[in-house]
């Protein structure tokens, strides 16, 4: 087969439908990325005139551009919409878009969730734009903090959009993080291990742990404030047993290690843009892997530096004081091996470069404010001023807004094919770097002399007249700056001529394929055998078109990619992915329907629209089944492999795996909150404790430990060849035994709207009956598998799918029932 | 640029936390500066390092044996990355520590107590032990320490006069102390510092120092 025919069987096989109609049903990685990163992008554009908005309000003093109302709005949306909607979802985008590339393979490892994550992002992003527009728009604060937040100071709908659409919205970051952990170990090209990965796929593997583990606290704070406001659980009112401190805890839980998921894929650009443009390798890349893991812990252990000034004890703020200090270590660690990354090559000042070296000089110096802030006293007078609002925006816009402009400038010819023509990109940089330093170096200062954030007008008299109009003419400046790159950009991909492809000479695999990149990626998949594969064989992309690696021939129509060991690399399994499909926007419809009559109040549609969701799921589950079995395949250099449905660690079972570390860590921080109200909410004990009856704890141990003993029952008998219809109804039914104790549960709780207390065994209860129903459902889908003939000895994967899930439930329900006793044998 | 500004607006304003008129702003203000000149000389030494990169004259190729490879993560890796950032963070840390604890509450005999309860747009003061109380203007005696135990009676506030202290909040359910004093007689604001919804920007108060004959007077009189 010749290289030119093997690509019109591959294009033929793999791409998605043409035009309009087809951005509904693509699930190809290149497709979704750069729809997630141009998504994006515009609402940075929002999210930044927002920011102008601001800064005409605060240029003088008495200002009158906006009513404190109005003003509330903007500058909630403004921090909103660049943390949710564009910071996550850009580095969501750029790891989408790149990782299949990088690794050498063709696309992720679920292409319908990736395309599922992309559409919740954009209908949950576009009802807080609807928020917006209609001026209703969440008016607490980017950090929401209840009281202010709760139904008694806020009852209309703006706190509502914010609680319901953010986590609309976060269920795209836990797709993509579940996606990219099993993407990153198990979708690589053959020989790559994981020392040999590009250091980007290393810093979005830290990162999509640390989503999987940070975003959880912040979706239970969320959901535990819209149960308090639409049902009057009084999680966060300190007269019914509850805190508000508890939202802050779980807020910054989230919120401290989201500063570090939205520093570490914008630190792998630079680790890796840096090196190509100094014609060298990335010095100490083992310190830099370890650098990265190690700020993902640390970051979880500092979440209290965000509350220094709440009257926590003065010993255990110094214990956060250091750790946040800490931190520096492992950032000093990234930035001198960068810096000895200088040294070592010849640095070109080519457009990337620039960007890279004002994010020196900005990131820098919100490193060392940074350290300043970290200091308690020091905190204690700085904190909710301005010179947080200036070191926020230091690290962030130079931590991440001028990596992600290098990266932008150096992917561009990878993603359009052309070279640059115009010059305008020096010109913006220019300016976005002036225009910065004059707004934020003039903010920390004008804080200091005592600028709140948060206020919509000041007096002559405060002495910040001149500090502001400085920080808001440097705004402009910067402003102008990104509507040039925004022109470069159009222009560029408009205009610019067809450009050689490996323009800056780099060593990694995004530049071994024909660009712009072909829907398949590459023809035959690399076999690699070091970090750099491009530099040291510069014919690799000739002979990958040639079909002289893996998978080289196009079967049956099949989208074939393979799955590899995690530590060596080593192919294992030969995987078929799903083609196009409209399941996935539909899906999100259909999610989107079910937060939409939340929102509403529209209570009666939810039941509806879950129904929808478990249909859809079962079909979006069933459409991977196989009703005969698939024979080893040859897959080139000689090696046959096995389906990937046959293995006991199928995609699915690392993909079930990484949802439940982050569920886990979910139902943990419930626990945590249990236990932070019942220990130091004022309110407690509450007026009776709630215990389960005899009855209830012995249905209920009993019914857990029957549903384990079925699914196990249940994967032996179909490896041996059976049809373990029994085990599955047995289980069945012992999992409708655990619905029926948790509702019995559920309805004998006294008033929980009348103390934290009950409340929170509402929802810990709710939360076992929630994974009850679900396990439940998989019993069912297994049983009309086996009765339909899909299973088989070597289609097994669902079964151990099935058996973790149950295992979560017994682990999770023992604990639930542990809970609701416990407190009553301490008292 | 830090120097221009200084130049355009100095240090001055009835808010400015580096113009400090009592103990613990005056520890925090110097903390500032020592940070200050320590985080210029870090930064301009990092910079340095990089335009050095740049300026640096080149051997015909680049070196990449392993032992220049392994001498280099010395330097920059264990040397600057490492050793250099823990043994400043160690020194500021316990500098840092020193000061925290010396801000403290701590009992002494002539500290003077007072309650103040935040409520959207006021600030309610009462003096145990006084019978009295006041609305929006907190009295204190000058050059004595002042414990202002703070709760709030809505939403999350927080209690500030940046001239004598830092800020500490007020949290429903909870009452937190804070440690202020003034050197010297005088009217000095405050501010409320914890984002309330509409009204935030103007919620404000004053702390009024009084000389010990000032002081006597609002001890013993009933009335403001």
């Amino acid at each position: 087969m010749r290289a030119l025919e093997r690509h019109r069987k591959l294009t033929a096989i793999w791409s998605s439908e043409p035009g309009f109609r087809g951005w509904f049903s693509t699930v190809n990685h290149t497709d979704v990325g750069k729809l997630f990163l141009v998504t994006a992008f515009v609402f940075f554009l929002i999210g930044g005139i927002l920011a102008m908005l601001i800064r005409a309000q605060l240029a003088t003093p008495h200002s009158a551009f906006a009513g404190p109302e109005i003003y509330n709005q903007i500058f909630t949306m403004h921090g909103t919409i660049m943390m949710f909607l564009f910071a996550i979802p850009t580095f969501e985008g750029l790891a989408i878009y790149l990782l299949p590339k990088l690794l050498g393979t063709r696309d992720l490892a679920y292409p319908r969730l990736t395309s599922y994550g992309y559409w919740c992002y954009l209908f949950g992003g576009s009802m807080l734009l609807v928020s917006m527009v209609l001026g209703i728009a969440p008016n607490g604060g980017w950090f929401m903090y209840p009281p202010l937040t709760g139904p008694i100071y806020s009852p209309g709908i703006n706190t509502d959009f914010w609680l319901i659409g953010i986590t609309f919205v976060e269920i795209s970051a836990m797709a993509a993080a579940v996606e990219l952990c099993v993407s990153i170990l198990k979708y690589r090209a053959p020989g790559m291990s994981l020392d040999k990965m590009p250091i980007f796929a290393w810093y979005a593997l830290v990162t999509a742990l640390m989503i999987l583990t940070g975003f959880p606290p912040l979706i239970l704070g969320s959901i535990l404030l819209e149960l308090e406001r639409a049902f009057g659980l009084p999680f966060f009112q300190a007269d019914l047993g509850g805190d508000s401190l508890l939202w802050q805890h779980l807020f910054w839980l989230f919120g401290h290690p989201e500063v570090y998921i939205i520093f570490l894929p914008a630190a792998g650009v630079i680790s890796t843009v840096l090196p190509v443009m100094c014609r060298t390798t990335l010095l100490g890349y083992g310190w830099v892997v370890a650098a990265a893991v190690a700020l993902a812990f640390l970051s979880f252990a500092l979440w209290v530096h965000h509350m220094f000034t709440t009257g926590i004890p003065h010993m255990s703020l110094a214990l956060f004081s250091a750790a946040s200090t800490l931190v520096a270590v492992p950032t000093g660690v990234q930035i001198f091996a960068w810096i000895g990354t200088l040294w070592k090559g010849r640095p070109e000042l080519h457009l990337p470069m620039l960007h890279i070296l004002g994010f020196f000089v900005t990131f820098v110096i919100g490193g060392l404010t940074g350290v300043m802030v970290a200091v308690v006293p020091f905190d204690w007078q700085v904190h909710d001023t301005a010179f947080v609002t200036a070191h926020l925006h230091y690290v962030l816009f130079g931590g991440f807004v001028f990596p992600i402009l290098a990266g932008i400038y150096y992917w561009l010819p990878q993603v359009t094919g052309r070279k640059r023509f115009f010059r305008l990109g020096e010109i913006a940089f220019a300016l976005i770097f002036i225009g910065f330093h004059l707004t934020f170096l003039a903010m920390h200062w004008v804080g200091l002399l005592g600028q709140r954030r948060r206020i919509d007008t000041y007096l002559p008299e405060d002495g910040w007249t001149t500090v502001n109009l400085v920080s808001s003419v440097g705004s402009f400046i910067m402003a102008m700056g990104i509507a040039i790159v925004i022109l470069d950009v159009v222009v560029h991909v408009l205009t610019a001529t067809r450009g050689p492809r490996n323009p800056w000479g780099a060593g990694t695999l995004e530049w071994a394929m024909i660009i712009p990149p072909p829907a398949y990626n590459f023809a035959s998949l690399p076999h690699v055998a070091s970090r750099d594969p491009l530099a040291d064989d510069p014919d690799l992309p000739l002979r990958l078109a040639r079909g002289e690696g893996y998978l080289g021939e196009p079967r049956e129509g099949r989208r074939e990619t393979l799955m590899v060991d995690v530590s060596s690399g080593a192919p294992e399994a030969l995987v078929v992915y799903p083609a196009n499909t409209r399941l996935p926007v539909a899906m999100a419809a259909m999610t989107g329907l079910f937060f939409l009559s939340l929102l509403l109040k529209f209570y009666w549609a939810v039941p509806i629209a879950l129904a929808g969701v478990a249909a859809l799921a079962w079909r979006w589950v069933w459409q991977l089944g196989r009703s005969v079995d698939e024979a080893p395949a040859p897959v080139g250099h000689g090696i046959t492999l096995p389906s990937a449905l046959g293995a006991d660690r199928s995609p699915g079972w690392w993909g079930t795996s990484f949802l439940l570390v982050a569920n886990g860590t979910f139902f943990g921080s419930l626990l945590f909150g249990f236990a932070f109200l019942w220990t130091v909410a004022p309110g407690w004990p509450p007026p009776a404790l709630f215990e389960a009856s005899l009855g209830e704890i012995a249905v209920g141990v009993a019914a857990l430990a029957v549903t384990v003993a079925a699914v196990e029952s249940a994967v032996r008998t179909n490896r041996a060849g059976g049809r373990p219809l029994a085990a599955l109804l047995a289980g069945l039914i012992a999992v409708f035994c655990v619905v029926a104790v948790c509702a019995v549960m559920m309805a004998r709780i006294p008033a929980p709207t009348e103390h934290a207390y009950y409340a929170t065994l509402l929802v810990l209860t709710g939360y076992a009956l929630f994974h009850a129903l679900l396990t439940g459902l998989m019993f069912a889908f297994l049983i009309a598998r086996v009765r339909a003939g899909f299973t088989s000895p070597s289609r097994r994967a669902e079964f151990t799918i099935v058996s973790l899930w149950t295992k979560y439930l017994v682990l999770t329900g023992a604990l639930v029932l542990a809970a609701c006793q416990l407190p009553d044998l301490f008292t | 640029m830090m120097a221009t500004l200084l130049a355009l607006s100095g240090c001055g304003g009835p808010l400015s936390m580096l113009d400090p008129a009592g103990p613990a702003a005056r520890d925090i203000a110097t903390l500032w500066w020592v940070m200050l000149v320590g985080a210029l000389l870090i930064f301009v030494f990092v910079l340095a390092l990089v335009v050095a990169a740049f300026r640096r004259p080149r051997t015909a190729a680049p070196t990449h044996s392993p032992r220049d490879e392994a001498a280099r993560e010395r330097l920059f890796v264990v040397t600057l990355g490492i050793a250099f950032p823990v043994v400043v963070l160690l020194a500021l840390l316990a500098y840092g520590l020193v000061i925290g604890e010396r801000l403290l509450p701590r009992d002494e005999p002539s500290v003077v107590r007072v309650d103040a309860q935040a409520r959207r747009s006021t600030w309610d003061f009462t003096y145990p032990g006084l019978g009295r109380t006041s609305r929006n203007v907190l009295h204190i005696p000058a050059g004595r320490p002042v414990d202002v135990a703070i709760t709030t009676a809505d939403v999350i506030h927080s209690f500030w006069v940046p001239r004598l202290a830092g800020k500490l909040d007020a949290i429903p359910g909870h009452i937190n102390v804070l440690r202020i004093e003034a050197d010297r007689p005088g009217t000095y604001s405050g501010l409320s510092a914890e984002f309330s919804g509409p009204g935030y920007s103007h919620f404000k108060f004053e702390v009024v120092a009084h000389d010990p004959a000032g002081w006597a007077d609002f001890s013993e009189d009933g009335t403001e």
